[in-house]
């Protein structure tokens, strides 16, 4: 504990390395990540009376003064703002009932899609069963959610194609302001959206250049707990270049 | 989540240059490898895995009554459990008709190729036979059950070894050093799925969820020459004669090439 | 006391070689494997995933269901394929046992289901199965307090044996049966005890010795879950 004090306060290059090295530890439900009222529990952790717990697998993650727990693995919990891809499994009189892959259902309703659907319209042709679509979570209910498709940048997929991963390994797959999927973008020439529901869609115009984002991701997901990520998949991504 | 009818289309357009998302030619299988004796209890086991796809086989022997219109002839009964930690489509309960369905093709494979020497198996005529009850578990499914629990079968079969009779008790845990009764007549099963126009061997999931059809062939060697023991055709499309006749083709070139990467295995043992 | 050496050379609060790994099976949300020497087990997890019929649904937390099985050539006879009283009694144990630490109050509505498998039985089944199913279920990110390890401590000949083997579970003295097995299972943290099963004859004072015994093995069972899991890749 007073380790990690020392090293947070000194500012060069070296201590923050060491920092967020000291960050990376995995830790198991139940282990005691503090102890003492130096933190304060943050995500997936709780205080046991003196000590503060991890509650879930995954990363401890200091920050400031609090402790959370980073999750690895885990089903992807919809949250109000999501950007998810989802597929249309069923559709209604009112509109679309959705896999987002979560145990929770979503529905898109009529009154959230994008352009004027007229009285009596077959909904299938907006949305057929099967398809893939990009859309917004606008609420979070007791059984399930309701998404939109009226904002920019949402709306059927209809080329590429798409992989599921773990939606806990989405923010790496994304990386710090979009820093990690931009390269990938960048240097496949892909488009690539990634869900939060861990749902990616890559479209590109050549196979295989979609094939080698997906192994880029995979790689992501495979070895999300190292650091120097970004530099490891860019080595990946340099050495496939013909 | 299954996959996307774009990856299915992707997969399809993949195929049409002759190529697999995980870089592998259409009738290629993924690494195989083989591990016996995985569990000591059994008089013989094995533990296959094929890429991704991991099934445990093991043969339970006794003795009993052979059957009236077989009196000299030992007894094969092949199940399947396709338990539900293997895939999250598999429900807990009675067996789904794909469990039954495998357990019947692998079990037609072994029985008709004459690998088991049952006449071998009887101890007394018309009234006491050994008994093998060979059992069949997928614990990681990952595409291409079929082939690899008839892998799986075959390599714990030939790993086994009768237990000590004493009149007509067997003494369990105590083995003698008699293996099975077998021949060289050992069944391989290769089984084609069908995408769009083209055929794959040893599919991923993802491939799977994309096939329309499959065919299984469970083939044979005796005395040099390749022969088919069992057919079974599954999934929804119908195949043309010319599409059977390309698969017939291809199943005897690439049952050469598997039973190589079979016995490859076996013979690190 | 009759039983002065164990069948297999161990000290008396020696388990057996322990093995564990995590992530034995990739479709899985959480899978992992377990075994105390030659008593092998694998569990696997899907969810929380949705729950049907709609009447089965909490809709304060997520539930758990677990099946335990054995494999049917696990064990000297074969166990016919399909579920038996043992294996059903064994899977609601196993529930009391890892509930206490489960928290699926966020999750309401669904189920997480739990598939013990038993590859090779030598005693100690259900003690295998649990340990499995603890680092499975931390593996595929359910939220726990604690982990839970569990092991059989049997009361063999008039000594406490930690970990029994078949051989012991069937010990005699001039034909009378004289073993009690014990199959406990701890929170590893709280150390409180969330499964407690005893066949035998047993007097209150060996029985404490024993659930002492026990404890002392959960102990490094918990070293043995927190590596296996930390070593995921």
């Amino acid at each position: 504990m007073e380790k990690d004090k020392q090293t947070m306060e000194e500012s060069t290059e070296n201590s923050k390395i060491i920092v967020e090295e000291k960050k990376r530890e995995l830790v198991v439900p139940g282990e005691i990540v503090s102890s003492g009222s130096a933190f304060l529990p943050g995500e997936n952790t709780q205080k046991e009376g003196d000590e503060i717990i991890a509650t879930r697998f995954g990363l401890l993650d200091k920050e400031g003064r609090l402790v959370k727990v980073i999750p690895l693995s885990g089903i992807y919990l919809p949250r109000m703002g999501n950007i998810v891809i989802g597929k249309v499994e069923d559709i209604t009189f009112n509109g679309w009932l959705m896999n987002i892959n979560s145990p929770y259902k979503a529905f898109l309703p009529i009154s959230e899609c994008q352009g004027f659907i007229r009285k009596g319209e077959d909904l299938s042709t907006i949305f057929a069963i099967g398809d893939m679509v990009i859309a917004q979570v606008i609420a979070v209910k007791a059984k399930g959610v309701d998404l939109t498709t009226r904002d920019r940048g949402l709306h059927k997929i209809d080329n590429g194609l798409t992989m599921t991963i773990n939606s806990s390994k989405v923010p790496r797959v994304i990386g710090k302001q979009g820093s990690m999927v931009s390269m990938i973008k960048q240097e496949t020439g892909c488009n690539i959206v990634v869900g939060q529901n861990g749902v990616v869609w890559i479209r590109g115009d050549e196979i295989e250049k979609e094939l080698l984002a997906k192994e880029a991701i995979n790689l992501i997901t495979e070895k999300s707990f190292t650091d120097g990520l970004t530099d490891k998949v860019q080595a990946f991504l340099e050495s496939k270049r013909k | 989540m299954e996959i996307s009818e774009l990856t299915k289309r992707r997969i399809l357009d993949y195929l049409e240059k002759g190529k697999r998302f995980d870089g592998r030619s259409p009738l290629e299988y993924r690494d195989i490898s083989i591990e016996l004796d995985y569990s000591k209890n059994a008089e013989g086991s094995a533990r296959v895995k094929v890429g991704d796809t991991e099934v445990v086989a093991g043969v339970k022997l006794s003795v009993g009554k052979p059957y009236t219109d077989s009196p000299n002839s030992g007894v094969l009964v092949t199940t399947t459990e396709l338990s539900p930690m293997a895939s999250e489509r598999f429900e807990p309960g009675p067996p789904a008709i794909f469990s039954v369905e495998l357990a019947r093709i692998v079990d037609r494979g072994i029985r008709e190729s004459g690998f088991i020497d049952f006449e071998k198996l009887s101890v007394k005529e018309g009234e006491l036979v050994w008994m093998i009850n060979l059992d069949i578990y997928p614990i990681n499914d990952g595409g291409n059950l079929i082939d690899v629990s008839a892998i799986a079968a075959v390599a714990a079969l030939s790993e086994a070894v009768l237990p000590k009779l004493e009149g007509d008790k067997v003494l369990f845990g105590e083995l003698t050093t008699k293996k099975l009764p077998l021949t060289d007549k050992m069944p391989l099963s290769l089984t084609f799925y069908k995408i769009g126009k083209h055929f794959v061997l040893d599919p991923t999931t993802e491939e799977e969820d994309a096939s329309e059809a499959r065919l299984t062939l469970a083939i044979s060697t005796d005395k040099k020459e390749d022969f088919i023991n069992a057919l079974q055709k599954g999934g929804e499309d119908p195949f043309t004669i010319e599409e059977t006749n390309t698969i017939i083709d291809n199943a005897f070139k690439m049952h050469k090439k598997l039973k190589e990467l079979f016995n490859k295995e076996m013979k690190k043992k | 006391m009759t039983y002065t050496k164990r069948f297999d050379g161990r000290k008396f609060d020696e388990m057996r070689e322990i093995e564990a790994k995590v992530g034995v099976i990739p479709r899985a949300d959480g899978s992992a494997y377990f075994a105390f020497g030659d008593t092998k087990a694998i569990a696997a997890v899907y969810g929380p995933r949705p729950l049907h019929p709609v009447f089965l649904q909490n809709p304060e937390k997520g539930i758990i269901r677990v099946y335990y099985d054995m494999l049917s050539f696990s064990v000297n006879e074969r166990k016919k394929p399909g579920p038996a009283r043992r294996s059903m009694e064994i899977s609601y144990v196993t529930k009391k046992a890892l509930e206490p630490i489960i928290n699926l109050s966020a999750f309401p509505n669904t189920v997480t289901d739990v598939f013990i498998n038993v590859i090779q039985a030598n005693a100690s089944t259900r003690c295998a199965g649990i340990n499995a199913a603890s680092m499975a279920l931390a593996q595929a990110g359910i939220p726990m307090t604690d982990l839970v390890g569990a092991v059989s401590v049997g009361f063999v000949g008039g000594a406490i044996a930690t970990d029994v083997i078949k051989e012991e579970e069937d010990y005699e003295e001039d034909g009378e049966k004289m073993v009690s097995d014990i199959a406990m299972a701890f929170l590893l943290r709280s150390q409180k005890l969330s499964l407690l099963q005893l066949d035998g004859k047993i007097d209150s004072e060996n029985l404490k010795k024993a659930i002492e015994a026990a404890k002392k093995a959960c102990a490094k069972i918990y070293e043995v879950q927190k590596k296996a899991l930390k070593e995921t890749k």
